[in-house]
């Protein structure tokens, strides 16, 4: 066997399994997913049946031709979501309420992760392992402590509300609120921000920073010229870390959000288990998937623009 | 009144003291040389300079005035760091515009400047590169420019050819003279290679401890040190450790143990029966078959080869006298087809002027 063919084997070899994994656990799910959005619902949930059983012969046929198709394969569930503006206007919610999720999440964890990164070296595994920490019990049981705190009998209603009610402000709700929603996902996905600042903040090369001071740049300057600019592939690797799931998330929204504060997630998740409209439901999670994937083309698209020449 | 005067600076890190009563001025226009060993201090001298660390006591004037509480974004002295520390997210102009935008330039002053210094270091054509896509060389030029391109009073240098291989390091040491005269800007310089700093620098200070050892010209550093330290540090030298028998105007005698006495030059300050080194260097030396000549004023030793060392423009040899001592010595090897003009256990003459040598006093 040359060198040649039997690296390609060992490549083949490695790259193998974890390529076999996706396409068994994400291509083909995305593709019959893709596939549903065409079809029609079935009288009681999931979709249409393509084929059917003759009770009397027991035999399995093909029950789309030619001639009927129309009556099986459709556009009508995409006319829908552009005819009816509570969709969109819901997508638009939701990329509002991840965006801020992530802008919140991206300036509190900003100096974290500077701070961490500072700390002497002795120090930083154990502040990575505290901002992780809260990993370590359930998602469901930290978005619950939530509920209580939030409650109008929690700690942080009566505080705020008796503070309020010195000036005369009549007591807030919080809990089933956009305002818990933002919150919580901010809380939840906070980690996912501290980690990748943390990793790129952590390589830099302090010699820049007292070059920068060295050529005259004062401290605000040297954070926004060397600092910021290095750290941005951590910026955007955590922006994508929190405005993907918080975008898609619906047990967040579920929990505290109340009716006002419902996000796309929980519309898809209503379509598939209580409508039991499988096609439409599969119509928004591909709306859904596009229009990030068209976020981050122009994203990538933004970050690319060629400033070589400009001084 | 000097540029640059340092006076009685100390600096310590806990109880270790990494720079120890230094004092010196520097003269505008000069090209100013730190040097010693590792760790003797040369790069904290800097960065007091530069601003990155307050001495703990003693003062620094620049142009008379005190440096001291003014923070390095404020004072007109630059660094070119070992490193170089090039941003990495800029080209090769935004590197070396920053410190006019940070000045607060008019942009198209900004453009012609940058222009101007690039043409300097001769980096025109890579003026919209990124550090990443420079060689080692470029890159050097590239700190330096930037350092250069708003005309500090002083330009502080840290050890920034010793990434460079050798043919690089000669070109750019020829380079960096011709930079220097045509900018006329101080720069003060630190190297621990002792052959760059005699060939770049108007005047050394030889460090050691945290001490000034020896301030002086190149010349006049290699030819006269003022201690063990020195001559043993620039160069290679022999030291011949010896005593003091008499001393006269213009001779003094002194006796190498198991060697005999010799004449060498007085220094200033020797009393009969002191100790010190006789520092002599091996291209001093004459070294043949049979170089006795009579004359009065040379010393005359015989001795065998004892090991030799290929150097391609010239051969070392040492030496060993007849009582055991071995003594360093060289012949360029300028003869055609010649490689070497001895080989070990051969029978040979060694014969150095009185003056050759140079007396460090213990
Ligand atoms: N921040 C610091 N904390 C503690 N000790 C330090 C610090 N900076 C330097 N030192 C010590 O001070 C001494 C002098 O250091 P310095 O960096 O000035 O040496 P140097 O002459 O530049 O050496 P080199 O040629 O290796 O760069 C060293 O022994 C070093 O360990
Ligand atoms: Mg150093």
């Amino acid at each position: 066997m040359s060198i040649s063919t039997s690296k390609r084997v060992s490549k083949w070899l490695i790259s193998g399994p974890p390529l076999l994994y996706l396409l068994i656990f994400f291509a083909i799910p995305t593709g019959m997913m893709a596939l549903a959005a065409f079809r029609f619902p079935g009288d009681y949930g999931g979709l249409m049946p393509l084929f059917g059983t003759d009770a009397a012969t027991g035999k399995t046929t093909l029950l789309i031709n030619a001639q009927n198709w129309h009556d099986y394969i459709t556009l009508d569930n995409f006319a829908r979501f552009f005819q009816e503006p509570v969709f969109i206007e819901l997508f638009i919610k939701s990329f509002c309420y991840a965006g801020l999720t992530t802008l919140l999440c991206l300036v509190l964890s900003y100096p974290l992760a500077w701070l961490i990164a500072r700390s002497p070296k002795k120090w930083r595994d154990l502040l990575v392992l505290l901002v992780i920490l809260p990993f370590w019990s359930n998602f469901l049981i930290r978005v619950y402590a939530w509920m209580i705190i939030l409650g109008p009998q929690g700690y942080f209603a009566k505080v705020v509300n008796g503070f309020l009610g010195m000036f005369g402000v009549e007591p807030l709700q919080f809990l089933f609120t956009p305002f818990a929603v933002v919150l919580v996902l901010v809380y939840v996905h906070l980690p996912f921000m501290v980690l990748p600042l943390y990793a790129n903040l952590e390589k830099h090369d302090m010699a820049l920073l007292d070059a920068a001071q060295d050529l005259g740049a004062s401290r605000w300057q040297r954070f926004w010229k060397v600092t910021w600019p290095l750290s941005l592939p951590g910026v955007y690797a955590g922006a994508a870390l929190v405005f993907i799931p918080a975008l898609g998330i619906f047990a967040v929204p579920d929990l505290v959000g109340g009716t006002d504060g419902i996000m796309i997630g929980n519309l898809i998740k209503q379509q598939f288990l209580d409508s039991r409209d499988w096609p439409f439901g599969s119509v928004l999670s591909i709306m859904l998937t596009l229009s990030v994937l068209i976020m981050a083309g122009l994203m990538s698209l933004l970050g690319r623009g060629g400033k070589r020449n400009a001084l | 009144m000097a540029l640059l005067e340092i006076r009685d600076v100390v600096k310590r890190f806990g109880d270790f003291t990494a720079v120890n009563h230094v004092s010196l001025s520097v003269e505008a226009g000069e090209f100013f040389t730190l040097l010693g060993p590792s760790g003797c201090g040369k790069t904290t001298l800097l960065r007091m300079l530069a601003g990155f660390e307050q001495p703990d006591s003693g003062e620094l004037l620049l142009d008379g005035k005190s440096l001291n509480g003014v923070p390095p974004e404020k004072r007109p002295v630059h660094t070119v760091f070992q490193s170089y520390a090039l941003f990495p997210h800029m080209t090769v102009q935004q590197n070396v515009a920053f410190p006019l935008k940070m000045a607060g330039v008019a942009p198209d002053q900004i453009k012609a400047r940058v222009a101007e210094v690039l043409e300097d270091v001769r980096l025109q054509q890579f003026a919209t590169r990124m550090p990443s896509e420079l060689s080692g060389g470029q890159r050097q030029r590239v700190a330096i420019a930037r350092a250069l391109v708003n005309r500090p009073r002083v330009l502080l240098l840290d050890e920034p050819l010793s990434a460079l291989d050798a043919k690089l390091r000669e070109q750019m040491q020829l380079e960096l003279i011709n930079l220097q005269k045509e900018v006329g800007i101080t720069f003060i310089y630190v190297t621990h290679d002792q052959g760059e700093a005699l060939a770049l620098s108007h005047r050394i200070a030889v460090m050691s401890q945290g001490q000034v050892e020896q301030l002086d010209a190149p010349e006049n550093i290699y030819s006269y040190p003022k201690s063990r330290f020195v001559a043993d540090f620039i160069g290679q030298c022999n030291l011949l450790d010896a005593t003091i028998r008499s001393v006269s105007a213009e001779r003094m005698q002194i006796e190498i143990e198991g060697v005999g006495t010799l004449d060498t030059l007085p220094v200033a300050g020797a009393t009969v029966g002191q100790k010190g080194t006789l520092a002599l260097r091996p291209e001093k030396i004459k070294l043949g078959a049979s170089v006795a000549t009579g004359n009065a004023d040379e010393v005359h030793f015989k001795g065998k080869v004892h090991d030799c060392l290929y150097l391609g423009d010239v051969t070392v040899y040492i030496v060993e006298l007849e009582n055991g001592m071995l003594i360093e010595t060289m012949l360029p090897n300028a003869a055609p087809g010649r490689a070497r003009f001895f080989d070990d256990n051969d029978q040979v003459e060694l014969a150095w002027r009185f003056d050759a040598g140079h007396f460090v006093l213990a």
